[in-house]
């Protein structure tokens, strides 16, 4: 009833390709980031800010920037973890350097830290493929993983081997640090997430993303049509580390606070930003989103949720129904939809149009 | 069809022993030109070509009990890796699967053994002894039976025909609720296994040969063999038996196994309690050299190496991988280890691993990738 396009004519090419071609989504999508900058950080309650709301925008760029190399150029990795690892000590280094410099700028940088990282183990990409290329993107993970326990250098010379996050200001408000509001965070978090997501948005539905969607496609009917190989799946790889290394900063910097050697960025993260990827959608940017969004929420809902709704579980034990009820549900959610939320979106989009006449 | 795409004999000797001999040629030449460099005095000791280069090899001459000793550890743990990977690969070519919980899986099956037997004596009453341990194999061998028809019904009909990756996915979900369920029902504490009660000899013996003493597991020796016999077993239980034969139809093609009357259901139950029984041998072998814990999942994914490294549908390169991939790491992490801090055995047989697909993408034994539009 609400959600119609008659009347809304395209009349020029620009309307044509545009991404949000109904009026209704561009004023929804305003709507909703009216809402995340000017009512989320105001009114929810710090707990929510804290446990849900800043790890879901920084992995957020995580699973956009694995779901441009997986979803749109067909290439697993399972390496994403190590890649943000990455992203976090450059960062950490390059603020103790030169502390002068605004850390927004050196969490930007450390993108490419991690895209230079990133195009080096990509390099295999072009000899294999499919599974293959997962395990081989393993020796990635691996390989960072140690490095941040066994390079000193990284984390300077800390005896306890992690990495603190200083006290930095942006016009004399802090916002890393301890005493940074939560607020201030939430919005920087905010900023870089719009900024990345509009980025990668307007990558992939240009001539870039064209080439990656042949690659994905068919590689080497992508080939015969003059893409080059090698730029196309090194150019993905970059890209997609680049995100991992920013989440990987904002992960540490805005959200954590500060990180243990080598057990933040572990194997595990990887797989679940990959999981993030296959739930959400992949090959769709509303879907990085959903995805990052449920592997967020999901285990805090089951940890705080059960025991408000009368089931009582004591910690220790709700750890494991907690691991339980993901793995079954995610079994579940890929018998249901193996193509993710985002197609369940559209679906419910689809629905809508024809609400509450279905012809 | 195969005949058609094989390549007609052009060579004596076949691909495979062709590239080995030219690689190990290759191998003989850079040995003779670094030993060439050192007797001349253009890689002087304590430089960093002679440290990488020369001192391991100078090492392994003057100890070679030292080196008799990290081969047969490498050797052990290469076995143990082929045995998880094998897991890995029964699945795999009869669905399709890449069943990321066989590491899981091989602590859970390991779980469920000591876990039934601590209840079986502790709150039942049950004398301890091999036949109350010979009962908790029984009971762990019908779990993963369960297990395996539970995955078929549950996991793998509704799926079928999708994408690898979602598979991929799905055996993660299962890894998952594996743990969970496995900590839920038996506790997070590392438990010990039962060894002696499972008539698995224990101690080791050793021997004095080539100037020095060489130290060796009695378990290890028997892990070795039971290895060996199981992976004949399962081979003469490939080619001879109906079973067998019906498995590698379906590994051939579904639907041509379909169409001449194969149950594809069954076959995979079939298949999933095989790979459910090599895993909880592995299980008893691994927890036997250490504590069954879920820690033991991080061993669990040093098979992927190994399967990339021997492709993903072979046995024999599950076997050969596992040894190039064991005694590799254990050699690296014993020579040039120590130059680079220690603990490189994280990431070490990833890296041999890459290197050999470099220059064979579909890994040793895997079969020519033929690409067309």
């Amino acid at each position: 009833m609400f959600y119609r396009e008659t009347g809304q004519f395209k009349t020029t090419y620009a309307d044509d390709m545009a991404i949000f071609p109904i009026r209704q989504d561009r004023i929804g999508l305003a709507l909703i980031l009216a809402f995340a900058f000017l009512v989320v950080p105001f009114v929810t309650s710090d707990f929510t800010l804290k446990t849900i709301m800043l790890p879901f925008l920084a992995l957020s760029v995580a699973v956009i920037g694995l779901n441009i190399l997986t979803g749109y150029t067909g290439l697993i990795s399972l390496g994403s973890a190590g890649f943000m690892g990455v992203g976090a000590y450059a960062c950490y280094k390059l603020t103790t350097i030169f502390p002068e410099v605004n850390i927004i700028i050196w969490i930007f940088v450390s993108g490419f830290f991690a895209a230079a990282v990133g195009v080096f183990f990509g390099l295999p990409s072009l000899r294999i493929k499919g599974l293959y290329l997962a395990v081989a993107t393993l020796a990635a993970q691996f390989f960072l993983q140690w490095a941040f326990v066994r390079i000193p250098w990284l984390f300077n010379y800390n005896p306890s081997g992690a990495i603190e996050v200083p006290l930095r200001t942006l016009f004399g408000v802090p916002i890393t640090g301890p005493t940074a509001s939560l607020e201030v965070k939430y919005l920087i978090c905010l900023c870089f997430v719009v900024g990345m997501t509009w980025l990668a948005s307007n990558l992939v539905h240009g001539r870039i993303g064209r080439s990656w969607m042949a690659v994905r496609d068919m590689d080497i009917a992508a080939e015969l049509m003059g893409i080059k190989l090698l730029n196309a799946k090194l150019m993905a790889f970059a890209v997609s580390s680049f995100y991992c290394g920013v989440s990987g900063a904002l992960f540490v910097f805005l959200y954590l606070g500060g990180a243990e050697a080598g057990t933040e960025f572990a194997i595990r993260l990887s797989f679940l930003i990959l999981f993030a990827v296959i739930i959400g959608g992949a090959g769709s940017m509303i879907g990085s989103f959903l995805g990052a969004g449920f592997i967020v929420a999901l285990p805090t809902i089951l940890k705080f949720g059960l025991p408000a709704i009368g089931i009582a579980i004591t910690g220790a034990t709700a750890e494991k129904i907690v691991l339980m009820i993901i793995g079954a549900l995610t079994i579940y959610l890929l018998i249901v939809e193996p193509h993710g939320l985002a197609r369940l979106w559209q679906i419910m989009k689809q629905k809508l149009r024809v609400w509450p006449f279905p012809y | 069809m195969s005949a058609v795409t094989s390549s007609p004999a052009r060579a004596v000797l076949p691909p495979a022993v062709l590239g080995t001999l030219k690689v190990l040629g290759i191998m003989a030449a850079i040995g003779a030109a670094i030993a060439l460099l050192v007797q001349t005095g253009l890689m002087p000791k304590g430089s960093v070509g002679h440290k990488v280069l020369a001192a391991p090899f100078i090492d392994m001459w003057e100890l070679p009990d030292l080196l008799v000793q990290t081969l047969w550890e490498g050797l052990v743990a290469g076995v143990l890796y082929a045995l998880i990977a094998l897991g890995f690969v029964l699945i795999f070519k009869a669905s399709g699967v890449f069943n990321f919980a066989q590491g899981i899986m091989v602590v859970f099956s390991a779980l469920t053994l000591v876990g039934s037997y601590e209840i079986m004596t502790q709150r039942m009453g049950l004398p301890t002894g091999v036949v109350v341990a010979i009962l908790a194999l029984v009971v762990a061998v019908a779990t993963m039976f369960v297990l395996a028809w539970l995955v078929e019904r549950i996991v793998l009909r509704p799926l079928v025909n999708q994408n690898e990756i979602i598979m991929l996915m799905a055996t993660v979900g299962l890894t998952y609720f594996l743990i969970g369920f496995g900590e839920y029902v038996f506790g997070g504490n590392p438990k010990v296994m039962i060894t002696a009660e499972l008539g698995l000899p224990t101690g080791s013996t050793q021997f004095n040969i080539l100037g020095g003493r060489v130290n060796i597991q009695h378990l290890d020796v028997a892990a070795a063999v039971i290895a060996s016999v199981m992976i004949a077993g399962l081979a003469f239980f490939f080619q001879y038996t109906r079973i067998g034969r019906a498995l590698r139809a379906v590994a051939d093609s579904h639907k041509a196994a379909l169409s001449v009357g194969i149950s594809l259901n069954q076959i995979w139950v079939i298949v999933w309690f095989t790979a459910g029984i090599v895993a909880l041998v592995t299980g008893i072998m691994w927890g036997a050299r250490s504590d069954v814990s879920f820690a033991l999942e991080i061993i669990a994914l040093k098979a992927l190496p190994v399967l990339i490294l021997g492709g993903f549908t072979s046995v024999p390169g599950a076997i050969v991988g596992g040894l190039i991939i064991g005694i590799g790491e254990k050699m690296g992490e014993g020579y040039w280890g120590p130059l680079l801090g220690g603990g490189i055995e994280t990431w070490l047989a990833y890296v041999i691993a890459l290197g050999f697909l470099l220059f064979r993408p579909q890994g040793l034994f895997g079969e020519k990738i033929i690409e067309r539009i």
